[in-house]
């Protein structure tokens, strides 16, 4: 499970002084369950997710990640995490068993374990057929794969994704689409970061609607369909952020 | 702190270091070969071309001398060097490496010595052109035995010793072994080497494991595990502990191939001067080695530091270029004359390790001095250590943008 209480995050900039890229974000993300958070670039969907995942540290509020708390024991937030984004890449001169394996390891898997959770990932995910090529010789569709498998090895109970399809071909982001998928029917919590209204109309439970750091609205797509008497998504998120992007841009 | 989850690291961070091509070049390559190549490759091509140069039969004009014609059939007999016509653009010939030099004989030049009168010959060469001062020297030698041709025959005539003009001998001679003579010679040039070599051996991997994982969207990927930062920036620490060690390592295992190479051939001088051999025995290798274990500590921790503040692999190098300065010119600092270890000496980074390399190449061990350098270089690494350990806890560092 996942709980965010108050969860925010300023940044220092010398030339813009504070800024506030997540202000007081609190929602609730339960296991089985896909929680989409919605929202434009930049506005604040990164940075909440990497609270979340431990990378960065709130100013203020907390999260409780898998029972633990994100301040207060990050490491064993982590071990419980699985995170994926485009920005997490590969290493390059690994093989794509020695990246999982790498994982497995420092996620705390004995080696026992880590191999036998090692083929079984690579079976499932048909990884064999390039299982010792470095991961620089890999096409993109296979790094994801590779990428897929280190998020899974230490079968975490909570996925965060951060805009997991971002500049991927069709037939590579189906892969994460339907990877997401399976997470959910497993029983793992999972929250994921799009701006895409497509992916979060296909596989979203619950959908946070995220602008200029702040939590707009929330709830299944039928819940928001019916308090903003729109069908389309777009419409709905035009219809939230429209009128603060407008009073932003004036 | 876990030591498995360092360990671990550090295993993937060799593995993926040791695939890395210019690993290779800048670890192994560069040490093992800098060596022969600068010290056997350039003084066999010195020696070479010496041997080359004093082949030449120089050509050299003779200005002037019609009236001394015993002098100047003389000089025509020589067969070390090969007389060509007087000119009077005889300047140009030398400044253009036409001829190799010019002699002018005074007017009167003979019967001024018949009579007893002193005359000035001038030589006119080319400075600092080898081929020129060979020529010059060949010309200096003939009067030189000439003038002590015409003493010894005044000294005849009057019936008197040759000692008259030398009624004693005064003579330097060495006493210290030729290993610390060499050790005096070279053992600055050693530490300078080896420093430098510590620090660009360390350069290289703490950029690729700093900001170069930034550039890769890899540094991310590691922040997601499980492991604390301390652990991360550890194992990339001791690997590019491990990588500047190995760099240093190499270079003493090259140099003192080298230098016995270099010992066995009698490359160094051609017999008449100081005999420069040379010897870096284990004791010393040992020794050089552990006085460069803290520096390469500090030199690992500053690099990563620095590097870690950039955002890609160019914007780090530009970081750390002026680094090398901030090495080289202490280093450089050891080899000026009459700089020796003092206790102030002692406590100044690089430059102490440098000045006892020197000292321990020609077998001085001032044990006083080499822990006080050790540890202050230990307390000035545990120092940049703990500051690398800190910032790679910021984040404004870590997702600089």
């Amino acid at each position: 499970m996942i709980e965010a209480r108050s969860l925010s995050k300023r940044f220092q900039d010398k030339k813009r002084g504070e800024i506030r890229a997540v202000d007081g974000v609190s929602f609730r993300c339960e296991p089985g369950k896909i929680y989409g958070l919605l929202g434009a670039n930049g506005a604040g969907k990164t940075t909440t997710l990497r609270m979340l995942a431990t990378i960065l540290e709130p100013t203020d509020g907390t999260a409780i990640v898998a029972g633990y708390d994100v301040v207060e024991q990050p490491e064993k937030v982590r071990a419980n995490v699985g995170f994926l984004s485009t920005a997490t890449a590969l290493y390059p001169r690994l093989t794509a068993q020695e990246m999982v394996e790498y994982f497995g390891r420092l996620n705390g898997l004995d080696e026992v374990t880590l191999k036998k959770r090692v083929d079984e990932i690579f079976a499932r995910l048909e990884m064999d057929g390039f299982r010792e090529r470095r991961c620089d010789k890999l096409s993109t569709g296979m790094k994801q794969k590779v990428s897929i498998a280190r998020t899974l090895v230490h079968d975490p109970v909570v996925m965060i994704f951060d805009e997991p399809t971002l500049g991927l071909d069709v037939m590579t982001a189906r892969t994460i689409v339907t990877f997401i998928r399976e997470c959910r029917d497993r029983g793992k919590t999972v929250i994921f970061s799009t701006h895409v209204m497509s992916e979060v109309e296909k596989l979203c439970d619950t959908i946070g609607i995220i602008h200029g750091g702040k939590l707009l609205a929330e709830g299944t797509l039928a819940h928001l369909r019916a308090k903003y008497g729109e069908q389309d998504l777009e419409e709905i998120f035009v219809k939230i952020v429209g009128p603060l992007q407008v009073g932003a841009e004036a | 702190m876990s030591a498995r989850n360092i360990r671990c690291i550090y295993r993937k961070e060799l593995t993926e270091w040791l695939r890395d091509r210019r690993t290779l070049i800048s670890t192994v390559l560069v040490p093992l070969l800098m060596f022969p190549l600068m010290m056997v490759g350039f003084s066999a091509l010195a020696i070479m071309l010496i041997g080359q140069a004093k082949k030449e039969t120089p050509k050299v004009m003779v200005l002037g001398g019609a009236d001394s014609p015993e002098i100047l059939e003389s000089i025509h007999k020589l067969g070390s060097v090969e007389i060509v016509p007087p000119a009077a653009n005889w300047k140009d010939q030398i400044s253009n490496k036409e001829i190799r030099a010019a002699v002018a004989i005074p007017d009167g030049f003979q019967s001024a010595l018949a009579q007893g009168d002193t005359k000035t010959v001038n030589i006119y060469f080319y400075e600092g052109e080898m081929k020129s001062s060979f020529g010059a020297d060949r010309l200096e030698k003939y009067f030189n035995d000439y003038r002590d041709r015409v003493i010894r025959d005044r000294l005849a005539a009057r019936k008197l010793p040759e000692t008259i003009l030398k009624p004693f001998e005064v003579k330097q001679e060495n006493v210290a072994p030729p290993e610390k003579v060499g050790g005096a010679a070279f053992g600055g040039f050693i530490g300078y080497m080896v420093i430098l070599l510590c620090m660009t051996g360390a350069m290289y991997p703490a950029i690729d494991l700093t900001a170069g994982e930034k550039e890769r969207g890899t540094m991310e990927t590691i922040l997601t595990s499980a492991v604390s930062r301390m652990d991360i920036v550890l194992g990339k620490f001791f690997l590019v502990l491990s990588a500047s060690l190995a760099t240093a390592t190499l270079s003493v295992i090259s140099m003192a191939g080298s230098f016995a190479i270099l010992g066995r051939y009698h490359a160094f001088g051609d017999g008449h001067g100081p005999d420069l051999h040379l010897q870096i025995g284990v004791k010393s290798a040992a020794s050089i080695f552990l006085m460069a274990l803290p520096l390469a500590v500090l030199f690992s921790a500053v690099l990563m530091t620095i590097a870690l503040f950039a955002k890609s692999h160019k914007e780090a190098q530009s970081y750390l270029t002026p680094m090398t300065f901030a090495v080289v010119i202490p280093a450089v600092a050891s080899l000026m004359p009459g700089v020796e270890l003092s206790a102030k000496l002692a406590l100044i980074p690089i430059l102490n390790t440098s000045l006892v390399c020197k000292e321990i190449v020609t077998g001085t061990y001032h044990w006083n001095y080499i822990a006080l350098i050790f540890l202050s270089t230990c307390v000035y690494a545990a120092a940049a250590l703990f500051l690398a350990t800190k910032m790679f806890q910021r984040e404004s560092v870590l997702f600089r943008s």
